[in-house]
């Protein structure tokens, strides 16, 4: 069984983000770095599969030339080899770009599996997954809290508003798992080391087949106009609860017509 | 004019608030055109917030399978009618089909809108809602999810002419297939993404039972329950209740966060919520500088002496 695990290397999550003042992208080298906490997730249940199923995880970024420390993070995990996509004619590729570039990338390498995190914590669009089996014309088995994998046929729980619906189809399959799916492990010394030893492919966009024109800024489906730090909020009423706290709440409720 | 198509969205048979407040939104853009895909959909208030015509598709595979068939049909209505745009509730599911069906259209897409102006410039609020940014599709039909309350659902009667659409279902499509649906305990409480108004806890509740209270306040205010990921971390609150990044996002009329610091993790998830009021023993927490009304306070006697206080007014 061979797995592609995609990871994005994202601002950490904790940092406060902003965008650049020249092109409106996000600024990446202003802040610390990190693999996309949901991809955590993601690089953990594919070793999990691969180990109970004898297979071979490939952990895959697209990203600029500091995105190869996400795919090292993952071989350090316990993925066996790394694929990372980079092209200066990449930055600031929108969903639809990626998706394009990733599913070209993947298609004919043999990957009965391909998995990522369910969302970035930068972008938060939570497309990618489904617009890479729109591509493929492979299953989508999203938002995940439980997969199993049964010979040819791939089932997951799958997170609704409501609870969860069971999903299954065949592999290859792309798939997207939630939060909470598994515990990640942290790299060991060994897996720190032997990541040192482990390959990884660099495909530039012209190996893949697709023309610069498709991908980047100046490819983008959806163009932005204009990005301003959000008016700060006029200053609100705070005080401190002398005994009538929750009645000063109810009647600032009351005036405002929420009950 | 051209259509607007908005895909409704419905559950346990009935059509979902958010999809009033598309077709009210739509009317800014062109002619609002409802789409249904699921059979048994009683078309009145669709007609009643506007909708000039309710495309209604009611093949069994649209609810059978992962978002494709649901991609078939707004696909097939995009190339035959060549609406102004699609508008989709921003849930999870409605981004997916949001991005499938960019992908089939060769389309922009954009997600999270909290407003559309009339040439289809969409206002998105990111980084946790410290940036506002406008953005407009460029190459084809504009799809945009729009999140809900993000605007008010206005009524304005309109013919409501229902159009029965056979949808032809592509090979990708039903390669999902869901096999059972499992409805999660909510308590008869309204869900979280939709709801008006959400009751928080978060660090300072101190632990499960600490929920009581903030179940009690919301129950009294017909709210939805929402968690900080401290709680949630912690285990004192189901985790598909948290807000915020890696959670879900609300933007609801009135959010009360009740012993939340504020971290840019939970503003991430709540901060363009129309109304916040805030509870919290310390004066510092960052949550205050978001509060249209802050009490500094021990949440475990302001917050039943509030709950009192609304059962006491509402009789």
């Amino acid at each position: 069984m061979k797995i592609a695990v995609c990871v994005k290397q994202v601002p950490d999550t904790w940092a406060e983000k902003k965008l650049s003042d020249s092109d409106n992208t996000l600024d990446r080298a202003s802040v610390e770095a990190v693999m996309n906490e949901l991809d955590e997730y993601a690089v953990e249940e594919a070793l999990l599969i691969s180990e109970a199923n004898d297979g071979e995880v490939v952990a895959v970024s697209m990203g600029p030339e500091r995105a190869e420390e996400t795919v090292r993070k993952a071989l350090q995990m316990g993925a066996d080899s790394g694929i990372h996509i980079h092209d200066e004619s990449l930055k600031g590729s929108d969903a639809l770009a990626t998706s394009l570039v990733l599913a070209e990338v993947l298609k004919d390498r043999g990957f009965d599996l391909i998995i990522f995190g369910s969302e970035s914590t930068d972008a938060r669009m939570s497309v990618v997954p489904a617009m890479v089996a729109e591509r493929l014309g492979r299953p989508q088995l999203t938002f995940a809290n439980k997969v199993d994998v049964d010979g040819g046929t791939v089932k997951i729980q799958r997170l609704t508003d409501y609870g969860y619906d069971e999903v299954e189809g065949a592999s290859p399959a792309v798939v997207s798992v939630v939060e909470k799916i598994n515990e990640p492990r942290y790299p060991s010394f060994k897996g720190i080391m032997a990541a040192k030893k482990k390959p990884i492919e660099t495909v530039a966009l012209a190996e893949s087949g697709i023309d610069a024109g498709q991908v980047g800024l100046g490819a983008a489906w959806s163009e932005v106009a204009s990005a301003a730090p959000r008016p700060p909020k006029a200053a609100g009423v705070k005080i401190d609860d002398e005994g009538a706290g929750g009645s000063k709440i109810a009647e600032f409720l009351s005036e405002q017509k929420f009950i | 004019m051209s259509e607007v198509l908005v895909l409704v969205e419905t559950a346990d048979g009935a059509v979902k608030k958010v999809s009033l407040e598309l077709l009210t939104l739509a009317r800014g853009i062109g002619q609002p055109a409802a789409v249904v895909a699921e059979a048994g959909i009683d078309p009145a208030s669709l007609a009643e917030y506007g909708a000039e015509t309710i495309y209604v598709a009611e093949a069994a595979e649209l609810n059978n399978y992962v978002v494709g068939p649901k991609v078939d049909l707004l696909a097939q209505l995009v190339a035959e009618k060549s609406p102004a745009a699609v508008l989709i509730p921003s849930t999870a599911e409605g981004k997916e089909i949001a991005g499938r069906l960019a992908v089939r259209a060769n389309s922009g897409v954009i997600t999270d809108a909290v407003a559309i102006a009339a040439d289809g410039t969409a206002t998105q609020s990111i980084f946790g809602g410290s940036i506002i940014v406008e953005s407009k599709v460029s190459t084809g039909t504009p799809i945009i999810t729009v999140r809900p309350n993000s605007s008010p659902a206005e009524p304005a009667p309109a013919a409501g002419t229902v159009v029965p659409v056979q949808v032809e279902l592509s090979d990708g499509s039903t390669a999902a297939k869901v096999t059972n649906r499992v409805v999660a305990e909510q308590g008869g409480r309204p869900e979280l993404a939709e709801a008006a108004v959400v009751v928080s806890g978060g660090r300072g509740v101190g632990g499960e039972d600490g929920f009581g209270v903030i179940e009690a306040l919301a129950d009294s205010l017909g709210a939805a329950v929402g968690a900080s990921r401290a709680a949630t971390d912690a285990g004192w609150y189901p985790h598909q209740y948290q807000v915020g990044q890696t959670g879900k996002t609300v933007s609801p009329n009135l959010y009360i966060a009740n012993g939340i610091s504020g971290a840019i993790q939970h503003r991430a998830g709540m901060q363009t919520s129309k109304t916040i009021v805030v509870v919290n023993k310390d004066p510092e927490a960052p949550i205050f500088e978001l509060a249209d009304f802050g009490v500094v306070g021990d949440l475990f006697s302001v917050v039943p002496q509030l709950t009192d206080e609304i059962k006491t007014r509402q009789g």
